[in-house]
């Protein structure tokens, strides 16, 4: 039964790397805006097929919002 | 045509209109982002978000300082082999779209190599190599498609403050060892008699022993820290109970496991510390968008035009301006010191620093004040004394800047804890007595277990997270504050002065009233046509009232710098501006700004201006003015007297022509028997912000420039204020109910503890038990009352 000495090792040394790396994120600044990033990965990456057809297009574009948007009023 | 909104920005299109690619834009500016965004491949701008972009300001030289090097340097975070990194804030920021326009910056100029913004700081941070581009170019870049950076002194000056993030690392300490406290204790909460448990017994032991360790010396030092600060002045906060408490839960833990008496009180003590400091954490809202702390620095350009002794214009920053030098202040520019006019009209606005509402003409060698701004045309000035020793920022100097309003105020739950403590010691005290004679093997326990289960956790915890809550919610309807303390004080309020200026009249002047002969319909339109050519405020204001569709081709126009304007067509003449300058010699009485108007030479009449009075003012009054004092405490002269003596209540206290060093010491002489909350805006009242208990500014756009100050109030909410104080006295009351509660769960831990039967689990299950019973009363009371802001 002495194993259990072993897996209390084993176990502790896991959470200690994972507590290190919780330690370490905080250090580098990543909790500090908890916001941009959020929206950041919605953005499509579709600035390329924008410049080949030059800009020319007229696309009909949605503007039936009458107001805009103001995130920063609620989110933060 | 009524009603187009700007494919752009979304204003409305009234004034001029631009068609172009078939989308309507409210001024070239907007076409010209529109522009810049297509050509890059940067359209889908619009199909995030309508009507995202921001109207772009007309900018010339205002950035020339960053031609200097010296300048640059202090501002850039890294500059090394042809690459600058730049941090700059942008007020701008508002939406999804703007995060994704800026992040493309590298898409309209190849030398920016990334740009990443921070949404709630409203910064970008910009990477740019220096090959053919600058810092300057990248400001004017950003200004051009709308997004104009603040730079100011405050920047300027700012050291490398380290972020604190303690609290957060304690955070993590204390529920990493918490969970982990609570997997080795599990077991023996069942009290299971099994051999290979009871074998193992010690190691679980000393190992939640070790994990409390970092816990109790780490996680906690700061109750230490504050129980031995308040014992050293002789106060007892509500610290010192809690200090109490953990100490004895560690030391009695401890000599538990070593003398094999029980399995100790770790589970509760990392459990009752990972809940204080979360109660820490989320009262630590901030709005790191908005500064508090702002003083003249943040309001003063960084650099200024100076003309040396060959006449040539170089850019040097506002500290190193010596007195004797002489200084250009172009159009919209501030006059960083106290200086002597030499050449050029000046028109200055000092709004802002005097509460005058009224622009001030000076001419030749007359003395101009630091913080006021020159409205049209160009001047040339000559230094009387240097930036820190002007009239206005000698304000600083006073003490009240210096003092510290939390530590003067004695919050609700200090007070709480001093009767606590004596309670809880009197009752340890006697049980003690009691069992040393009743079974005197007992005592100790019984001392430490009332010691233990009488540790306020859940009236610490009371405090935290009402106050913490109502700070959300006031920030919902745009009320910033700068931390929980000032809602406590708001609830005690009972005198409330306000500014006038600025605060319950908007910034903008809008009601203008015609005085004279009235114009003819051709004489109109020429005026408008006249107008519409002038930058002049005045001139933008009236051009926008004036009711007249044809516009007209001038046959000649002339703009004199300072005086007015003059329009000719078809023989006939019109003339717009000062008195003088039309040929009236109406004395210019000092309250009222006026612009008067001749056509072909004669006299007509004049456009008086007045400043509006926000709307709601006079309900804000009488709501305030049922429960409490109001004053109004302004720096401009008394001509808006008979008309604030009608909307006001009977009794109140009107002064006007006050220097800002008078407001302070009113604010002073009216604390001796009042609690006073000052409403303000400008950096005149600065003083008497800092010195009222509360001092709330009121800001029309809250990123540009609010003086230091407790709490940011947006203009257009300024009627909620009543809502606002009554909501905080609520609060009050939540957290006095919070208090019952969880003396309750005190009294049954108490009677567990007095009759000596405290078990650990039962401990484990009471201090988590009441500490979450009272965060979730507190989050749904203030949600409650919060609702009835809408």
């Amino acid at each position: 039964m002495s194993v259990i000495y072993v897996l209390l090792a084993i176990s502790i040394t896991v959470a200690l790397v994972f507590f290190a790396a919780f330690v370490l994120s905080v250090k580098r600044g990543q909790y500090d805006d908890a916001y941009t990033p959020s929206v950041r990965m919605l953005f499509e990456d579709e600035i390329l097929s924008d410049l080949n057809k030059g800009g020319t297009e007229n696309k009909e574009i949605k503007q039936n919002k009458d107001q805009t948007n103001t995130y920063g009023n609620t989110t933060i | 045509m009524t009603n187009m909104r700007c494919y752009h920005c979304g204003d409305d299109c009234n004034r001029t209109r631009v068609l172009f690619d078939e989308k309507e834009f409210c001024c070239n500016g907007c076409k010209t982002v529109y522009e810049i965004f297509t050509s890059n491949g940067l359209s889908s701008f619009y199909d995030i978000e309508a009507r995202a972009g921001s109207t772009p300001n007309e900018i010339q030289h205002k950035y020339d300082f960053l031609d200097n090097q010296d300048i640059v340097e202090k501002l850039v975070e890294f500059n090394e082999e042809g690459v600058q990194v730049v941090n700059l804030s942008i007020p701008n920021i508002h939406c999804s779209s703007c995060i994704w326009v800026l992040e493309n910056l590298n898409r309209m100029h190849s030398s920016i190599s990334t740009s990443q913004v921070d949404f709630p700081k409203k910064t970008i941070r910009v990477t740019y190599k220096l090959q053919d581009f600058s810092l300057k170019a990248l400001v004017l870049l950003l200004s051009s498609i709308g997004y104009e950076p603040y730079i100011s002194l405050e920047e300027y000056t700012k050291k490398n403050t380290k972020i604190d993030r303690s609290l957060i690392y304690k955070l993590g300490v204390a529920g990493f060892a918490f969970g982990n406290v609570m997997l080795f204790s599990f077991p023996e909460y069942f009290e299971v008699e099994e051999f290979w448990l009871n074998q193992y017994k010690p190691v679980f032991r000393w190992l939640m022993f070790a994990f409390s360790l970092p816990v109790v010396f780490y996680a906690a030092r700061d109750y230490f820290i504050s129980a031995f600060k308040g014992l050293r002045s002789k106060v007892l906060n509500i610290d010192v109970p809690i200090a109490l408490g953990i100490l004895t839960l560690f030391l009695r833990s401890t000599i538990d496991i070593i003398f094999d008496l029980g399995s100790g009180f770790f589970d509760s003590l990392t459990g009752l510390i990972f809940f204080l400091l979360l109660g820490k954490f989320f009262q630590q809202k901030t709005y790191s968008f908005l500064s508090f702390e702002r003083d003249y620095k943040s309001y003063f350009p960084i650099a200024v035009t100076r003309l040396n002794v060959n006449g040539k214009e170089e850019n040097i920053q506002i500290y190193k301006i010596k007195t004797g030098d002489r200084l250009l202040i172009r159009s919209m520019e501030i006059i960083p010191v106290d200086s002597i006019l030499i050449k050029g009209n000046a028109e200055i606005d000092y709004s802002f620093v005097t509460g005058e509402s009224n622009a001030v003409f000076k001419a030749s060698e007359e003395k101009l004040f630091a913080g006021g701004r020159q409205l049209s045309g160009v001047l040339e000035i000559e230094v009387v004394r240097s930036v820190s020793q002007s009239y206005l920022t000698q304000l600083w100097g006073n003490s009240v800047f210096s003092k510290d309003k939390i530590t003067a105020f004695q919050t609700l739950t200090d007070s709480i804890g001093k009767r606590f403590t004596i309670a809880v010691l009197g009752i340890a005290t006697l049980a003690t007595v009691f069992w040393l004679f009743y079974r005197p093997s007992m005592a100790l326990n019984v001392f430490t277990a009332v010691l233990i289960i009488a540790c306020p956790c859940a009236i610490a915890l009371a405090a935290p997270f009402t106050l913490g809550n109502m700070l959300r919610i006031f920030g919902k309807h745009k009320f910033y504050l700068k931390n929980t303390n000032i809602i406590e004080r708001l609830s005690k309020i009972d005198t409330t002065i306000f500014d006038k200026t600025g605060t319950i009249t908007s910034t903008v002047k809008e009601a203008i009233l015609y005085e004279g002969i009235s114009l003819t319909e051709a004489e109109i339109s020429l005026l408008k046509t006249t107008l519409r050519a002038s930058n002049h405020p005045l001139s933008r204001s009236l051009y926008d009232i004036l009711k007249s569709n044809d516009i007209v081709t001038l046959d000649e126009f002339q703009e004199h710098t300072g005086r007015g304007v003059e329009g000719k067509l078809n023989k006939h003449t019109i003339k717009a501006g000062s008195a003088s300058y039309v040929g009236e010699s109406v004395k210019q009485t000092a309250s009222t700004t006026a612009v008067y108007v001749s056509s072909d030479e004669d006299y007509k009449g004049r456009f008086v201006f007045k400043n509006k009075y926000r709307d709601g003012v006079e309900d804000l009054f009488v709501a305030l003015g049922k429960t409490m004092n109001i004053g109004i405490l302004s720096g401009d002269n008394d001509g808006e007297r008979k008309h604030l003596q009608k909307i006001l209540p009977a009794k109140t206290n009107l002064l006007f022509n006050q220097k800002p060093t008078d407001k302070l010491e009113y604010i002073k002489y009216l604390q001796k028997d009042h609690s006073v909350l000052m409403v303000g805006d400008g950096l005149n009242d600065a003083g008497a912000l800092a010195q009222s208990n509360v001092g709330i500014s009121i800001s029309e756009d809250i990123n540009v420039f609010s003086p230091a100050c407790d709490a940011i109030l947006d203009a257009s909410n300024l009627t909620k204020l009543p809502a606002f104080l009554k909501l905080s006295r609520k609060s009050v009351q939540i957290i006095k109910l919070s208090f019952l509660l969880s003396l309750c769960y005190n009294v049954i831990g108490l009677y567990f503890a007095v009759t000596g039967q405290l078990e650990p689990v039962v401990a484990a299950i009471l201090m988590p038990l009441s500490s979450i019973s009272i965060v979730i009363f507190t989050t749904l009371c203030t949600n409650f009352s919060g609702r009835r802001l809408k």
